[in-house]
């Protein structure tokens, strides 16, 4: 079991190596490629020759590529310097360095927006594992009933309908012409968490509607399969009442895929839920990458993607890890 | 009133006369959206306690569907019908509600499945899925009751270091290891019927042989009736008392085994005998296998089930396309509409000498 987990880190660990490669090399990269010139960006076209020449050593832009991506490395791990002459800015780990746009550090820049995504991604996921696997377990015990029908229909639409056609609806309906709810707004759950819900609630259902459908389907699909397995006859064959059968042996394999989807989701959410974030003008981590893409924001789009790589990857780690306990057979693997 | 008197009595269910397990007029059918399968019909045979009975076909000839209906174990489908009866020890099952049935599920009646390593859950430890099996019918047993039970069914059963072997998972253990864990899970409550199902078919030919000999010593222990479901002619041989052979759902051939094996009847029988591999046959001489396929259970053939891959059919006229035949005799009985002298003679003449 531990030879498994360290496995896994390690794995995790040069997962992540890699993605900075990746982003380091596209981002940096391509402004070469294209012909755009990276300090220009970040200072302005109408800057002089001699302030682009000093923003362009103060970056390092004219160093090798490998000696950049070795600073661009240890600044993340350790932080760094940026120096030009006796101009020294620290940039402390882990140091992404500092947006175009807003000359910000773009690390606590991000920190700032993460409260609201994790907001949301959370609340969101609640609702749609609840939602998704009750449901999902309902309809493949009622296999082929109008309950089952009728989720499995409810399903299909809540998989097809993008989150713009879903969040504007419930956005017209609950908030402007029912009144019920206030417009979707993020207060800190510390300061107050009745205004944190009710100004969350809309873009959480909105998201779950979309991801419950998923899960029900899959849960469906899993439970159905399972149910017909071998070894759930051999638990009704011991004489176990159906409730055993189902909320015991059923489930226990039946659900144990869903968490592998359920790790991707999340990851990937936490980077950033950009549609829901732009559809209900939420700041966070999705709305932040959105502008940093429209203003050729370098820095920061190599954050967030950082920030989104470090969250599947971890919450695949743990992911691996809860499998260990899962299913023994992994333990072996 | 004297005892003599009582024991002249009728009692309602005839207590006395009624064998342990009683399967009368079964008939289990399956509506799927391709028509109405017609698994088992008009199946009636009897175990007594202390004897095992064999019961052959090929795949899809209605074993298994049969076994599973004394276990009540279509219940949960919701496309089964069952009808006839079943009497295990004066408790009818087929009209009995789903608790009652449950309880002797694994209680009173056990069931031993094909691949243990499919049939046994993979979450949970060998261990603890017999110690479940024992403590939903002894409630009141204490978890160290129920281990102790368990680790003591796992030797019974002739796995080493069964205190060890508790704690591990199914995929731990071997092929035969893991067939001789289910069989301490069927037993672990005394079962007094067995139904094992190709107990043997996923297992090495050696293994084979020590999972029969288990079965076999703990039946003359337990004083247990078997049903041993198995398409392997050898099997029965070896084992079983009586002989049920079902072809296309229903029951063509019932009779002692020495009976069945020496003076089989029913031209399928000869086909299954002539297909059995032997050692003391001539290499170059070919197996003789029954030739066609099984029929679909949708769409059976007319009259005599069997009449597309019966090399006799059509020796009486049209009976055997048109007239379904009947289980007949006694103790031996089989359902074929050759006269039994003509086929006393084909028997002798035309296929005992390939046997």
């Amino acid at each position: 079991m531990l030879t498994y987990l360290i496995r896994r880190a390690v794995n995790a660990v040069l997962t992540l190596l890699v993605v900075t490669l990746v982003t380091f090399g596209i981002f940096f990269m391509v402004p070469k490629i294209t012909g755009s010139d990276p300090a220009l960006l970040y200072i302005g076209k109408t800057a002089d020759a001699a302030s682009v020449e000093g923003i362009r050593t103060k970056l390092g832009l004219a160093d090798p590529v490998i000696v950049q991506y070795g600073k661009f490395l240890k600044g993340l791990v350790a932080g760094r310097d940026y120096a030009n002459g006796n101009d020294v800015t620290h940039c402390p780990a882990p140091c992404m360095g500092y947006s175009f746009k807003t000359d910000q550090e773009v690390f606590p820049l991000l920190m700032g927006d993460l409260p609201v995504t994790l907001s949301l991604a959370l609340g969101a996921a609640v609702l749609w594992v609840l939602i998704g696997v009750s449901t999902g377990v309902i309809s493949a015990l009622r296999r082929g009933s109008l309950l089952d029908r009728a989720v499995m229909t409810g399903a299909l639409a809540g998989v097809s309908l993008p989150i713009y056609f879903t969040g504007l609806l419930a956005l017209s309906i609950f908030v402007y012409w029912l009144g019920w709810l206030p417009n979707a707004d993020y207060t800190s759950f510390f300061v107050n968490p009745l205004s944190w819900a009710s100004g969350l609630i809309l873009p959480w259902v909105t998201l779950a509607f979309l991801f419950a459908a998923t899960y029900a389907r899959l849960t469906r699909a899993n439970m159905l399969e399972t149910l017909g397995e071998d070894y759930i006859r051999t638990a009704r064959a011991k004489g176990l009442g159906e409730r055993t059968v189902i909320g015991k042996h059923a489930l226990r394999s039946g659900l144990t895929p869903l968490v592998t989807v359920f790790g991707l989701d999340l990851g990937a959410l936490l980077g950033g839920a950009v549609l829901t974030e732009a559809v209900f003008n939420l700041r966070g981590l999705g709305y932040q990458a959105l502008t940093a893409i429209r203003g050729n924001d370098l820095p920061v789009i190599i954050g967030v993607t950082l920030i989104a790589a470090f969250f599947i990857v971890f919450i695949n780690l743990i992911v691996d890890v809860l499998y260990g306990f899962i299913d023994p057979r992994v333990r072996l693997g | 009133m004297s005892t003599d008197s009582l024991a002249g009595l009728t009692l309602p269910g005839d207590r006395n006369t009624r064998p342990f397990l009683e399967v009368k007029d079964l008939t289990v059918r399956f509506e799927t959206d391709d028509g109405i399968v017609q698994a088992v019909s008009g199946s009636s045979f009897t175990v007594e306690r202390g004897k095992t009975l064999g019961i052959v076909g090929e795949s899809g000839s209605g074993k298994s569907v049969t076994s599973l209906a004394v276990l009540g174990l279509h219940r949960t489908r919701s496309n089964a019908k069952v009808s006839g009866q079943i009497w295990l020890d004066d408790q009818e099952l087929v009209t009995a509600t789903d608790e009652e049935v449950r309880k002797l599920r694994g209680g009173k009646m056990a069931m031993i499945f094909q691949d243990p390593l499919s049939a046994m859950h993979p979450y949970f430890t060998v261990g603890s899925q017999i110690v479940e099996a024992y403590r939903v019918h002894n409630p009141k047993a204490s978890k160290k009751e129920a281990r102790e039970r368990a680790i003591d069914m796992l030797a019974r059963v002739g796995i080493p270091q069964p205190a060890k072997r508790f704690g591990d998972y199914g995929h731990q253990f071997s092929g035969g290891m893991r067939q001789r864990a289910m069989i301490a899970m069927a037993l672990v409550n005394d079962p007094q019927l067995l139904i094992a199902d190709e107990p043997t078919t996923a297992l090495d030919v050696t293994v084979q042989a020590q999972i029969l000999d288990l079965i076999r010593d703990l039946q003359a222990e337990f004083g247990s009736a078997v049903i041993m479901i198995t398409h392997d002619l050898g099997v029965v041989a070896e084992l079983a008392d009586d002989v049920l052979v079902m072809y296309g759902g229903k029951i063509i051939e019932r009779g002692p085994a020495t009976s069945v094996f020496h003076d089989p009847q029913h031209p399928y029988t000869w086909g299954l005998l002539g297909s059995m591999p032997r050692l003391d046959r001539d290499v170059r001489d070919r197996l003789n296998p029954v030739k066609g396929s099984p029929p679909s259970l949708i769409n059976l053939p007319s009259g005599c089930a069997f009449h597309p891959r019966c090399p006799y059919a059509g020796r009486n006229g049209d009976r055997s396309f048109t007239e379904v035949p009947e289980l007949r005799g006694g103790a031996h009985a089989v359902a074929c509409h050759l006269p039994p002298e003509d086929r006393r003679r084909i028997f002798e003449q035309e296929v005992a000498p390939n046997l």
